[in-house]
């Protein structure tokens, strides 16, 4: 069974008396453990389909099958325990909290969401900031890391809850040309180690390349 | 909840002007409290001490009726001995009460042998009197050969200063007493000038004394009456609870119209100065609502902004699954902490102030009596009071900004610029 059903979904913006259709009548299917990227022009649809994927948005129409569930009948408080439950998000502007170390920041998930254990809590983040190679500056705050470093401890934020699948949205868009590809290829390293289903946004033709699935995006539809 | 708070404290920090402004405005706010119930507390205290300790009494029985004519002096309402031993025993099973004391209340007249003038007497029995009001023979100056301690003997009277100073009387001046009884006739007996009395604010408070015994024979009492029956408790602040008690009691005591006997009433309803007693509550209960505005509009404009400017950071946190009632706690946390942190300083700052204005203590005038000096005390009860209300104010003007950062959907929050 495929990680993410989407059916017949559309999204529609009510702009003063405009209709504007973000995305219209999609169908679309992935699998798990798949490093899909969705590409197109600005104002495609991207981020309006990471967000319905994503729950954080809702469709206008259509049917959203995440991990077997029917997102788009959830409530707030529903979507929220979902989100925290079984997708992690990596940002194009990282979106680290900035009072938080880097390590705390990974830890944040894991007490505010998943209630975990300390002793628990200590081996899954010195094994996820292992993984992405950035254990000897877990004592940092945001603003002591560069931008690839920041991106890196956004992706042991997003996986430290060991989610089915993580969104990224544009998150290289904020990087230098070999910082994007690292994190790129950082994401798959991974989804080949956790088996984890990557889906992310790209304009970037360097990053598109190292997508297993590519689905492009033309005024809310697919092509 | 221990990280909630820890996450709380790094981003108040994370404003650190911000943050001690607000603090700094709170505490301020919280320390004028502390001291202005401090001073008011102790001029409150003192004020009511001088009215109790040195005439008035902290309660007084009367027959019925008396009090409402208490500026006629009335020697018709006189409780005679059968009566005045019914409530000695009812006074007496009260362990509350410390000490009582008969007083008889007359208008005489008053002559140097050369003018005549009037005068407002309180005849006391000067051993129960001492008990009753310990400060009274301060208020007092006598000839400096008097034996220590000698309030009153018989034969003895003690005239207040204005009007030793008008009749041109000094101690140990002979004088004469002249006054009608309740039945009408007159009586007058010599008296010698023991000592001058200062004034002293309300009722009471311009009267001479005498011996009660000395009175009962100017009025030709048959037997031993008296008007008034001043008492002291051990704990003033038990004064409610103890005027509740005898005023149930006395309310057993019918005549044979069916009508109470007897009627209680506390110092406040027999001084003026109660009214600015209740002034003074108001005052410090105004200043109360004004440090409960700034720590609400302070702590409300912190949050609001705080809100505003993080509504990104608020979309990550609800993104990534944090739940609404957590995001809510997050901000709450922050206007408790800010309430909590100025209240603690606050608290410092006041009992500090408190402890520097005992050492150099504050000297003012009040009527007549000068150099009165003020020792303002603030007792824990306050400060917890004065620290919960900060609390649970800095809670509820948090409450509107976590909400609206609890409420605020992702997808929205995200995209903000």
């Amino acid at each position: 069974m495929a990680l993410v059903q989407i059916e017949n979904v559309s999204k529609i913006y009510q702009t003063g008396d405009v209709e504007v259709a973000a995305l219209s009548d999609i169908n679309l299917s992935i699998e798990k453990s798949a490093f899909v990227s969705f590409v197109g022009p600005s104002g495609s649809g991207k981020t309006t389909m990471l967000n319905m994927i994503g729950c954080l948005d809702m469709p206008t129409k259509g049917k959203i099958l995440v991990d077997g569930k029917q997102v788009d009948t959830f409530n707030r408080k529903e979507r929220a325990a979902f989100r925290g439950n079984v997708i992690g998000f990596i940002f194009q502007s990282f979106n680290l909290f900035p009072v938080l170390t880097a390590y705390e920041n990974i830890e944040y998930p894991l007490v505010l969401i998943k209630n975990e254990p300390a002793e628990k809590r200590k081996d899954m983040i010195l094994d996820v900031l292992d993984s992405v190679g950035m254990i000897d500056q877990k004592n940092k705050f945001p603003d002591q890391l560069s931008g690839g470093q920041k991106q890196r401890i956004a992706i042991a934020r997003a996986l430290v809850t060991q989610p089915k699948l993580v969104m990224a949205d544009e998150p290289t868009a904020n990087l230098d040309k070999q910082s994007s590809i690292n994190v790129i290829r950082l994401m798959r390293e991974m989804k080949d180690k956790f088996g984890t289903t990557f889906i992310f946004s790209t304009h970037d033709p360097r990053i598109m390349e190292e997508a297993e699935i590519t689905h492009t995006l033309v005024d809310g539809k697919l092509t | 909840m221990i990280r909630i708070f820890k996450i709380a404290l790094r981003n108040l920090l994370r404003y650190k002007r911000r943050t001690m402004l607000t603090s700094l405005l709170i505490t301020l706010g919280i320390v004028l409290v502390i001291l202005f119930s401090g001073l008011a507390g102790s001029f409150k205290a003192m004020m009511i001490g001088q009215i109790t300790d040195s005439s008035l009494s902290q309660m007084q029985i009367h027959k019925k009726g008396y009090v409402s004519s208490i500026d006629t002096m009335p020697l018709n309402l006189t409780l005679d001995t059968n009566k005045y031993q019914k409530i000695e025993e009812l006074l007496s099973s009260n362990t509350e009460i410390l000490a009582w004391t008969p007083r008889i209340k007359l208008n005489a007249m008053l002559s140097n042998f050369t003018d005549t003038t009037n005068i407002r007497l309180n005849a006391i029995n000067p051993e129960k009197e001492i008990l009753v009001c310990p400060d009274v023979g301060s208020r007092m100056t006598f000839d400096k050969g008097r034996e220590p301690g000698t309030l009153l003997n018989p034969g003895e009277v003690i005239i207040p200063e204005k009007l030793a100073k008008g009749m041109n009387l000094n101690i140990g001046d002979p004088i004469v007493l002249v006054a009608n009884n309740k039945d009408g006739s007159v009586n007058g007996l010599n008296f010698k000038v023991a000592g001058v009395i200062e004034s002293i604010l309300g009722p009471q408070g311009k009267e001479g004394y005498m011996h009660i015994k000395d009175a009962q024979e100017l009025l030709r009492m048959d037997e031993p009456e008296v008007i008034e029956i001043a008492i002291r408790l051990h704990n003033f602040d038990r004064l409610d609870k103890v005027y509740a008690a005898v005023s149930s009691k006395l309310t057993g005591f019918i005549n044979k119209k069916g009508v109470p006997e007897f009627e209680i009433h506390t110092w406040d309803e027999l001084s003026p100065f109660a009214n600015i007693a209740i002034m003074i509550d108001f005052m410090t209960i105004t200043m109360k609502i004004i440090m409960i505005a700034i720590v609400l509009i302070s702590i409300l404009n912190v949050m609001m902004m705080s809100v505003y400017e993080r509504i990104r950071e608020i979309g990550t946190m609800s993104a990534i699954g944090t739940s609404p009632s957590k995001i809510m706690s997050l901000f709450l946390a922050e206007g408790l902490l800010l309430g909590l942190i100025s209240a603690i300083v606050g608290n410092i700052i006041g009992l500090g102030g408190i402890f520097i204005l005992n050492i150099y203590k504050i000297s003012f005038a009040f009527g007549r009596q000068e150099n009165l000096l003020l020792s303002p005390t603030v007792n824990i009860t306050e400060l917890l009071w004065v620290s919960g209300i900060v609390l649970l104010i800095a809670i509820f003007a948090s409450l509107q900004p976590a909400y609206k950062a609890s409420r605020m959907e992702p997808v929205d929050a995200l995209g903000h610029v």
